[in-house]
């Protein structure tokens, strides 16, 4: 067996991370203006409501989960059109042909989608803190959900990307499955003001948990089982991450 | 020793075609070895599958004596492949994507050595922009580059020096024979065979996925270059399968109003009768007579023609 490459992953992870850099305006800027444009409509269409069940004002409910919600979009955004750019302009052959692993291409990719979702949510929060009373209460939470959710999208968006072929493959994908999931989270309402059997719907979404999570740890409140979700949350980081790693280990849609 | 080793690598792709069958050949350290084919022969698979971008169905390749496909990290740090299609990353100039291209091999970084791969392929003025500003014949030296920035032992063109124009091309040519030179193994495949023939010393040529021939550019041009026999007609050539059937034993090669027809010598003479009466029944009289002596091309064609017929 040959040694790790470290000076391989480390430049795999600069380069996966530089090029969201080199775009700051659609990878930055964009996610924290359309969350500025949210909270605008949402502030002046909902007022001083509260969400009920749950003793906060729908203001304040709202922001962590559109901080959450830009994080997952851009964890999965980094590896997937990495992965398109990458299968469109033949630039894929130069990974496939370099001596990285299929682990070392794992670390480098998701800790680059990881990157990108980190600085996006650190920006929103810095944008929206000064308009709420938000508190930190649980910030491990903060950063469980932060971190696992953003390596379950890294992981789908690498999954998504070694299925698709064309750019259209992808935007199914974004379009018909990744933003349905994200908006039917429990950004925008606490799932018990849904009817019973759209709170069992909701039950299976993963997004439901990392949303909800996310947000207890800001409000100390929420729909799920604290320690429930995290066990869910904790099962489905593993499966997503372990999903992309084997298919790329074998080269799915990859290799012929 | 062998650079690399291939035996009885076959490839059949999933939609059932089969690329490549029980290929075996050998390519000499050092040696300038050219990997010659019709389009569609399975040169690119045999390449691809030396890229790790293509899994091959059975066989074995050894690279410079140890197994590849059990050890692929270890081998692809000798390895340098300039892939066949254009590649090239939109959001990185030519000096990125080479310092990015260097360290994925797990290298550390060496701008010297950089610096003299964009000047040798005359990028030097071009480092900085974005590789969407190249042009076709840059973005093809910087892939050029990209094989080369990590010092492989045994560098594999595919298809090098299309879109690069004439003068650019004896450039490049030289450098890479200043490398060959100094060392580094060359496997080469091109469409220009008058390059192949002045550059390789060894040659090896795949028709439908099979190996069939395999030898020192000499013995090759030695062995089964001739003479042949070009007539040339006043109207395009029609019937050509009636024609390649029934002059098949010259190995007939027809081009628009020309057929070439392969000389045999026994001895003190030549079989020019024979030939030029077969021809002569099939087509009439020709405007125009010529005897050539065969070069790559015509010995190209011929085996892969053989083949067909």
């Amino acid at each position: 067996m040959s040694r790790m490459n470290f000076i391989g992953m480390w430049t795999l992870f600069q380069r996966e991370s530089r090029r969201f850099l080199r775009v700051k305006m659609q990878t930055i800027v964009a996610p924290a203006l359309t969350a500025m444009l949210y909270l605008i409509v949402f502030r002046y269409a909902m007022g001083d409501r509260q969400v009920p069940g749950l003793s906060v004002d729908y203001f304040t409910f709202l922001i962590p989960g559109l901080i959450m919600m830009a994080m997952l979009q851009n964890a999965f955004a980094n590896t997937s059109s990495s992965m398109i750019v990458g299968k469109v302009m033949n630039v894929h052959v130069f990974l496939m042909m370099s001596p990285i692993s299929s682990v070392e291409a794992m670390v480098a990719f998701l800790s680059a989608a990881l990157l990108r979702s980190m600085v996006v949510g650190g920006v929103l929060l810095l944008i929206l803190l000064p308009f709420s009373n938000l508190a930190l209460a649980h910030l491990w939470m903060i950063l469980f959900y932060g971190i696992c959710g953003s390596l379950i999208m890294g992981s789908l968006g690498l999954i998504g990307g070694m299925w698709s072929k064309t750019f259209d493959d992808m935007a199914m994908i974004s379009n018909f499955i990744i933003m349905p999931l994200t908006f039917l989270s429990g950004v925008f309402y606490s799932v018990s003001q849904l009817p019973p059997f759209w709170q069992q719907v909701n039950a299976w979404n993963p997004f439901f948990y990392l949303i909800d999570g996310f947000r207890h740890g800001f409000i100390a409140t929420g729909d799920t089982n604290p320690a429930q979700a995290i066990v869910m949350v904790s099962i489905i980081t593993c499966a997503s991450v372990l999903g992309a790693w084997q298919l790329w280990r074998i080269g799915w849609k990859l290799k012929d | 020793m062998n650079a690399l080793s291939i035996q009885q690598l076959s490839k059949v792709y999933g939609n059932g075609k089969v690329a490549l069958h029980e290929v075996s050949l050998s390519v000499p350290e050092g040696s300038f070895f050219a990997l010659l084919g019709p389009n569609g022969a399975g040169k690119s698979t045999l390449i691809n599958i030396l890229a790790d971008t293509v899994r091959p169905s059975s066989g074995q390749i050894t690279l410079f004596g140890e197994d590849l496909l059990k050890d692929r990290a270890s081998g692809k740090r000798r390895l340098g492949v300039v892939p066949q299609e254009i590649a090239f990353d939109p959001f990185f100039s030519p000096r990125e994507v080479l310092r990015f291209s260097r360290g994925m091999y797990g290298q550390k970084a060496d701008d010297a050595w950089i610096d003299e791969l964009l000047q040798r392929l005359e990028l030097t003025e071009h480092a900085h922009k974005n590789t969407r500003q190249l042009s076709g014949g840059m973005r093809r030296r910087l892939l050029v580059a990209q094989a080369l920035v990590h010092r492989p032992k045994l560098v594999v063109l595919d298809e090098p020096t299309a879109g690069v124009d004439v003068e650019l091309r004896k450039r490049l040519w030289d450098f890479i024979r200043e490398l060959n030179a100094s060392g580094t193994t060359i496997l080469l495949t091109t469409h220009y065979l008058e390059e192949a023939q002045e550059l390789c010393d060894r040659v090896a040529i795949i028709d439908k996925g099979t190996l069939i021939a395999s030898q020192s550019m000499q013995s090759l041009l030695g062995d089964v270059a001739s003479t042949s026999l070009c007539l040339k007609y006043a109207k395009s050539i029609e019937n050509h399968d009636v024609i390649l059937a029934v002059l098949a034993e010259f190995s007939p090669r027809i081009c628009g109003d020309q057929v070439s027809l392969t000389l045999q010598q026994q001895g003190e003479t030549s079989n020019f009768d024979v030939v030029y009466q077969a021809a002569y029944q099939q087509l009439g009289s020709p405007i125009h007579t010529e005897i050539r002596q065969e070069d790559l091309e015509d010995v190209f064609l011929r085996l892969t023609r053989k083949e067909q017929v």
